[in-house]
């Protein structure tokens, strides 16, 4: 399903023109400079998967097992490290760079980061319960509600409860690359993306179906 | 500069004449039918402008066979191909809404004087 995959940095959003000048909302990614830090085999490890790279990092925050990791691959060091269990990994060699054209414009893509956390909250916020009126003498304003039938004497797992919201992985399926600055390793990306500006984001090509595509 | 601003100047128009609500102007507008494309112009009072950087718009109305017109602009959109001022307008208001409820003569607005 993933034929290619790159770690990019949410810079934050902004808009851009067509040439036709309609606006778009768009999101810039700053994807790679990527380094490919090792390759997984099934012979070795079990399953095919390539490690990749990103982000400058000082030599004196390297953990002695990560210095060694990135000296054994004869590559700079890198801040984060994933894995990428791509269809196809034989094009990919230790040492090899991915960058931001690894994408074209007009390309529709999945974008993975952690969203921005919310705290404790309400189960308004959480999971869009409704709330109670503000006036007319109700003092149920905005409460989880009714915790279900008296019968079972217990409230069912799953009911929407107040608690702990946001800092949970999330994936944006399907979105378009606008437009792609090689120069600069920037992805412009229709949409929001999950994460705060600053983010380290995961961008793969799409699995949905896309129309016209084989 | 930050890579959301270069992106932003980058798509600026640097030349922009320098708008006022209460002036008058005239937006050539690019209009695409089917595959041809035409100017149209607009023509009327700039009752407000609106945000800032590459986010601006502006907005301009006029009477159009006795109704009231207004169509809001970005101000960068290249969509726009010529900003015309008519006249400058003497205004003591950002945002000219109490037009809206003027007709005819009360709806003039003096023009600037140097």
């Amino acid at each position: 399903m993933v034929q290619k995959a790159i770690l990019g940095k949410k810079i934050g959003m902004t808009q851009v023109f067509t040439a036709e000048g309609q606006l778009i909302p768009v999101t810039v990614i700053e994807a790679g400079p990527c380094v490919v830090v090792q390759k997984k085999t099934t012979e070795t490890d079990g399953y095919e998967a390539i490690q990749v790279g990103f982000g400058a990092i000082k030599h004196k925050h390297l953990t002695k097992a990560m210095g060694g990791h990135f000296k054994k691959a004869a590559v700079e060091a890198k801040k984060y490290v994933r894995e990428f269990r791509l269809d196809d990994t034989a094009s990919y060699e230790v040492g090899l760079e991915l960058k931001a054209d690894l994408f074209a414009a007009g390309e529709w893509i999945d974008v993975t980061g952690v969203t921005r956390g919310k705290g404790f909250a309400g189960s308004i916020k959480r999971h869009g319960n409704s709330r109670g009126p503000s006036t007319h003498g109700s003092h149920y304003h905005r409460g989880p509600g009714s915790m279900g039938s008296v019968d079972p004497s217990r409230v069912f797992r799953g009911r929407p409860l107040p608690g702990r919201m946001g800092g949970e992985q999330v994936t944006v399926q399907k979105l378009q690359i606008i437009r792609v600055d090689a120069e600069r390793n920037l992805l412009l990306v229709r949409g929001a993306v999950p994460g705060a500006s600053g983010g380290i984001v995961t961008v793969k090509n799409t699995v949905k179906a896309v129309k016209g595509a084989k | 500069m930050d890579i959301i601003s270069q992106i932003e100047a980058e798509q600026s128009k640097k030349d922009l004449p320098q708008i006022a609500p209460g002036d008058t102007v005239r937006v050539h507008v690019k209009v695409v039918e089917g595959t041809r494309e035409r100017t149209q112009i607009f023509e009327g009072v700039i009752i407000k402008r609106q945000g800032g950087g590459l986010r601006e718009t502006f907005t301009v109305r006029r009477i159009s066979y006795g109704i009231g017109v207004e169509r809001t602009f970005p101000l960068h959109s290249p969509k726009i191909e010529r900003l015309e001022i008519m006249r400058h307008g003497v205004v003591r208001r950002a945002k000219l809404y109490y037009l809206r409820k003027l007709t005819g003569k009360a709806a003039r607005i003096k023009e600037k004087r140097y």
